[in-house]
């Protein structure tokens, strides 16, 4: 018997989590063991193995899938001793819709309306990736004008504000600073009112397209962004006030939700979850794309690895975020906002009326699409929440032949096991925020 | 977009020689480095680029290749049905690997990454559930995303999509 067989024999096999007296020793050293990239003898040092298993008396609950604070259809199984977390384990799935199969059957052009609504907190930034690992397939990554560049920096800078000021406004409602949900949404909302007026929506823009960005950016569009940026700068200050110097939130949050840079690599934790234990890693620094090389900005990281660390990272990346946008401000070129290129590009509206042939190639770029040639590429950017990924397999027809998200909350959500090992159930809730998982990038 | 930097193969190959790493083919594939190890070869080459520094393994996924047999493959790689793509990056060298290992549909199975890279617990079980490939020595392989009763495999090629019966239909014939 193959292990096909085996493994198609035992299908239906539980996802939820199993006590641990019915798992052998081995089975649990090799849980906590191959994370930390010890052997199974220095992993028993650890414990969590139970003396007699017949005697173990643990108890396991289900924390969501309607938990409000698990930011969506997260379900947590905790297996408790007392108040004390021995293990957990994510079940996710609850917010599945097979988005890398429709993207299948969606043209290129189609394409940016499915992986915007997956990371829905960041569309902007699933566009871009998305954008950019077409444009590597067609090989024209090269030759994007300069102010379609700056505007896809500018914007996806903007939405990291706005995903981060979601960020602090779930953390505070998870902790207990219920002022602080009000007030990051409320700063939130201003940064989706400037996207209404460029993109012509608050979310799931699709305004990032392969070749370029939808439309330009509209009249007093730089005075928009000040008034912004100079609402925010205060307002950034006050969020200090309240939580960061409060010993209140500083005691829910400091040592929970310990992790190593060792474990976070081991995991594949990217973004602020990486950056809070001492690891300075960001792929707009180190691995560089668009014009970031250009622009004067620091790489926020922490000492400790726990929940407030990333809570602080957070903060400190929305300030980082609007220096970079005041230098965008400053270089923001004239000229075309997306690719001269037939291929990809429809003729303009008014091309539209006076020729035939504008009008059947205007018809046909949005009928059947462009092809791109034959190839596979995967590129990454840094979204708010970790390194996103886009895998493209094109056979050189019009839609994609494979399409695969690399999600950050995807990754992340497997660090929660040993976040919370040993923690406290009350410190689940901080630990769950802290990660800031959007499921539906998870589930995708 | 920059992270087409090249490596530079194990030693200097004579320019006749096809260039390969760990006795793997290595390509490009719009400026990004390829390699193609087999699935024997598999494990012990992500070993081996863990101990040069790509330390972690950002992405594991799968294509299932049943509408493309004739692609194009390097020298020496038969192109199988189903595709495991690993990427792996080295934080220290900024440095990207991406591998590609065919694994056939008749015995449809591979290696675990876990006990190199635990991270890849979650994305294993993805692609065992949205292709069903088995994942040999992994400590939990059941289905992630999809219900546990669920049958077939959704990223396959030969699974079936729905449709939504709507009353007006554009079947002229079938109206009479």
């Amino acid at each position: 018997m193959s292990i096909v067989d085996t493994i198609q024999a035992g299908d239906d096999a539980q996802q939820g989590l199993k006590p641990r007296s019915e798992l052998t020793a081995r089975e649990l050293m090799r849980e906590v063991g191959s994370v930390l990239r010890m052997s199974e003898a220095e992993a028993a040092q650890l414990g969590g193995v139970p003396v007699d298993p017949a005697e173990d008396q643990t108890m396991i609950i289900n924390m969501g899938p309607q938990h409000p604070s698990t930011h969506g259809v997260l379900r947590l199984m905790l297996e408790l001793r007392g108040e004390e977390v021995l293990r957990c384990k994510p079940v996710i799935g609850y917010l599945h819709t097979g988005m890398e199969k429709t993207g299948e059957n969606l043209t290129y052009m189609q394409g940016g309306t499915n992986v915007t609504r997956m990371d829905y907190v960041s569309p902007l930034n699933n566009e871009l990736v998305f954008s950019m690992a077409t444009e590597k397939l067609l090989g024209i990554d090269g030759d994007i004008p300069e102010r379609a560049v700056w505007m896809r920096m500018l914007l996806s800078e903007l939405n990291r504000m706005s995903s981060h000021l979601l960020f602090l406004a779930t953390n505070g409602m998870d902790i207990g600073a219920v002022s602080m949900m009000i007030y990051g949404w409320r700063e939130r909302e201003e940064v989706l009112r400037f996207f209404q007026k460029v993109t012509g929506l608050r979310m799931n823009h699709n305004f990032i397209r392969p070749g370029g960005v939808a439309a330009d950016l509209p009249a007093g569009w730089r005075d928009d962004v000040l008034q912004l940026l100079d609402l925010i700068t205060p307002r950034l200050e006050e969020y200090d006030t309240l939580m960061t110097g409060q010993p209140i939130w500083r005691e829910r949050l400091q040592g929970v939700g310990v992790i190593t840079a060792q474990e976070a690599i081991a995991l594949g934790a990217t973004g602020p979850i990486l950056r809070s234990t001492g690891t300075a890693w960001d792929l707009r620094r180190d691995m560089p794309y668009l014009h970031y090389p250009e622009l004067e900005f620091d790489v926020i990281v922490g000492s400790y690895g726990d929940a407030f660390d990333r809570y602080a990272i957070r903060l400190n990346e929305v300030r980082e975020s609007m220096k970079i946008v005041r230098q965008i401000l400053d270089r923001m070129p004239t000229g075309d906002y997306r690719i001269q290129d037939k291929k990809v590009t429809p003729p303009p509206r008014a091309r539209i009326d006076e020729s035939m042939e504008a009008l059947i190639h205007h018809f046909k770029i949005f009928t059947e699409g462009f092809k791109v040639p034959e190839g596979e590429v995967y590129v990454a950017i840094e979204s708010p929440r970790g390194e996103i990924g886009c895998y493209i397999a094109s056979d050189g027809s019009a839609t994609p032949y494979r399409l695969h998200v690399r999600a950050p909350s995807f990754v992340n959500i497997q660090c929660m096991p040993h976040m919370l090992r040993g923690g406290f159930i009350a410190d689940a809730v901080a630990v769950i925020s802290s990660v800031d998982p959007v499921l539906g990038e998870v589930d995708r | 977009m920059s992270d087409a930097s090249a490596i530079a193969p194990d030693e200097a190959v004579p320019a006749s020689e096809p260039p390969s790493m760990h006795g793997s083919p290595l390509t490009e594939s719009c400026g990004q480095t390829v390699l193609h190890p087999t699935r024997e070869q598999y494990v012990g080459v992500v070993r081996a680029l863990l101990d040069e520094g790509y330390e972690m393994c950002v992405d594991l996924t799968a294509t299932d290749y049943l509408l493309m047999p004739e692609r194009a493959m390097p020298e020496g790689v038969a192109g199988a049905r189903f595709e495991i793509v690993v990427n792996l990056l080295s934080l220290s060298a900024r440095q990207r690997i991406r591998l590609r290992v065919q694994v056939p549909a008749d015995d449809a199975s591979i290696d675990s990454l876990f006990d190199l890279h635990p991270g890849t617990e979650a994305m294993e079980r993805e692609v065992f559930d949205m292709f069903g490939i088995a994942f040999t020595n992994h400590p939990d392989l059941t289905r992630i995303l999809m219900p546990e009763d669920w049958e077939g495999y959704p990223l396959r090629k030969d699974y079936e999509t729905g449709t939504i019966p709507v009353q007006f239909s554009t079947d002229f014939a079938a109206r009479t």
